[in-house]
């Protein structure tokens, strides 16, 4: 199979459901010629960039003229435009006039520079927001919001929202992530990409080479909570879940995340709390773990995701594409990409993961029969083919 | 339809867009009910096959669902979910049927009704962008494996979108049997398949074997 930006809409025939790859190329022959611009303030990591790699080679082969473009700015408008991110997604920080005036400037400086004619254009998140300032006559916008703006910070988003409703329409990832707005907000899935090294097919001798390398055996039936080691993803009440279940059934726990942002991590409590416990690993993972994550994910029993908070956590579909139930909280887009009770559970508590826990490793075809539903309940609504016959459907709305 | 009029496949894009009605409990969904397009009754009761999973005791469609697992009132839930679009003969209706169901629950219950436990009720609308898959019959076989091949909203578009929103008849699919092919019968047993009574990809199953069991039988 062809991996990497070699990948042709074609090899997602294998994996899509019967009839959505000739379709995707029939609404390409429609929609030919139409010229779409992404923008993003970076090329480089997280799950947007990972589904635009994907999506923009595809859709020009499908014959709508794509581009991709970034912005670019000195280190005040990453750090401006990081800040915004973080407060339009809830967390509290210090925006001045000044900091604002400089967003707006350099995005006025990239208005200039990029090539941004086209038949709809696409801004991704709040760094490239106020691109639309500089916006021409001819073409559609769309503001792509990746981030639950429900708790933004209110003077902000007082003063960004004019901006936002100069675009025609918003896109968010659910409707609990939507704020009000006058033009017209759209709703569209994030989406894994089931051939990527994240969540390709692995051999048996691949999987264990990676589950070697990160030093987990595979004696045990295994929890896997994949999430960063953040107070809010609640990696200590897994633990304390996994020591329930522990006094019935002897499994292992793996807590894996990125390395934590400089303050405010718990891993050291985290570290604490399972140093005394051989059957507990806490791995910090490398950059960009895709083949350590799809080796962990293939070798779990049960996917755990316990955010107290969280955004729509597209991990849950990855280890369901796995095949692998999955009991999480009801928290950001956790309960939207389950069936309750037919791919896994939704929990409130630790008692009630624990609870879940047991009641699955205590009747094994559940676990079989869940992931076999998951499997299939992601394959029709979060494969990176829906995303792209959702940015379609908008382009084709939005033009027509 | 004309006689030897092939029967062109379409299938359509979907776009959910979000409206900015949204209510907490049963009478704000009353008063919600009267306001909204009729658009989004449909995206909320015949359009809510399009993401439905193969499920036996799933509520069948969106009203229903939030009643019965947000609301928890089950009584009223369960009187939601019998509201039938198959039968209702449009969407309109479809949105009077809600409303006196609605109204008749709430002067009954006696006391302020019950709020979500969890999430709201939000409005959606849904826009379609019909396009060809590509596939067309001039025969019952080929329609049958074309049939087996198109791309799933094919079958949302040419049963649902055709019969409830558009008011296509009995849908594209019986009225093509019956126009194209001249076979009434085979349309009307075609058009009896029950929508609403599990996913899109039961449907597709369905007519494939009614199809299936006509072409055995001689019909061409």
């Amino acid at each position: 199979m062809a991996q990497g930006s070699l990948l042709k809409l074609d090899d997602y025939r294998q994996v899509a459901p019967r009839g959505v790859i000739d379709f995707l190329m029939r609404i390409g022959e429609r929609l030919r010629g139409k010229r779409l611009v992404h923008v993003s303030a970076s090329r480089y990591g997280g799950s947007v960039v990972e589904v635009l790699n994907r999506v923009v080679p595809i859709l020009n082969d499908l014959g709508v003229e794509t581009t991709w473009e970034i912005t670019i700015g000195g280190a005040d408008f990453d750090q401006v435009g990081r800040a915004v991110v973080k407060a339009l997604a809830g967390t509290e920080q210090v925006i001045t006039e000044t900091m604002l005036a400089r967003l707006r400037e350099t995005s006025a400086e990239n208005a200039r520079r990029l090539n941004l004619e086209a038949d709809l254009v696409m801004v991704h998140d709040a760094a490239p927001l106020c691109l639309v300032e500089q916006r021409a006559a001819a073409g559609r916008w769309v503001w792509r919001c990746h981030h639950d703006l429900s708790t933004a910070q209110p003077q902000l988003w007082s003063t960004l929202r004019p901006v936002v409703q100069r675009y025609d329409a918003a896109v968010f990832s659910l409707a609990r992530f939507a704020a009000p707005l006058s033009i017209p907000r759209f709703i569209v899935y994030p989406s894994i990409d089931p051939l990527s090294e994240r969540n390709r097919e692995m051999t048996r001798a691949e999987q264990a080479g990676q589950m070697d390398r990160l030093r987990v055996p595979r004696d045990k039936p295994i929890l896997l909570q994949v999430g960063p080691f953040e107070r809010q993803h609640d990696p200590l009440g897994v633990i304390n879940a996994y020591r329930l279940v522990k006094k019935h059934h002897d499994v292992r726990l793996v807590l894996a995340g990125p390395p934590p942002a400089p303050g405010g991590d718990v891993l050291s409590d985290v570290q604490e709390a399972a140093g005394q416990d051989p059957d507990v690993s806490v791995i910090v993972l490398p950059p960009d773990p895709q083949l350590e994550l799809n080796a962990l994910e293939r070798s779990a029993t049960i996917a755990i995701q316990k955010p107290l908070k969280a955004d729509f956590t597209i991990e849950v579909a990855a280890a369901m594409w796995k095949g692998k139930p999955v009991i999480g909280t009801i928290a950001g887009g956790i309960p939207f990409q389950m069936v309750v009770n037919v791919t896994g559970y939704t929990v409130e508590t630790v008692e009630g993961a624990a609870f879940r826990v047991r009641q699955l490793l205590s009747n094994p075809e559940m676990i079989g029969r869940m992931g076999a539903a998951g499997r299939e309940h992601v394959r029709r609504n979060f494969l990176v083919t829906r995303h792209l016959s959702d940015y379609l459907a908008l382009l084709a709305h939005l033009t027509r | 339809m004309s006689p030897n009029e092939p029967f062109v496949f379409l299938g359509c894009l979907e776009l959910n867009e979000l409206l900015p009605n949204e209510a907490h409990d049963a009478r704000e969904l009353l008063d919600q009910l009267g306001k909204v397009p009729v658009e989004s009754i449909f995206c909320h009761t015949s359009a809510a096959l399009l993401h439905r999973p193969v499920l036996a005791e799933a509520y069948p469609n969106d009203f229903s669902l939030w009643v019965g697992t947000e609301v928890r009132d089950v009584r009223l839930a369960e009187r939601l979910a019998g509201i039938d679009p198959f039968h209702a003969g449009s969407m309109e209706r479809v949105r009077e049927e809600l409303i006196a169901t609605i109204s008749d629950h709430l002067q009954h219950l006696g006391t302020a009704p019950p709020r979500s436990q969890g999430k709201r009720f939000r409005f959606f609308q849904l826009h379609l962008v019909p396009v060809p898959t590509g596939h067309q019959a001039r025969t019952l076989a080929e329609f049958r494996d074309a049939l087996a091949e198109v791309d799933v909203s094919a079958l949302f578009y040419h049963t649902i979108e055709a019969r409830y929103r558009a008011g296509r008849g009995r849908g594209d699919f019986a009225e093509w049997i019956a126009g194209a092919l001249g076979q009434a019968e085979l349309a009307d047993r075609l058009a009896h398949i029950d929508p609403h009574a599990g996913s899109l990809e039961r449907i597709r199953d369905r007519h494939l074997s009614v199809l299936s069991d006509a072409i055995a039988e001689g019909a061409s």
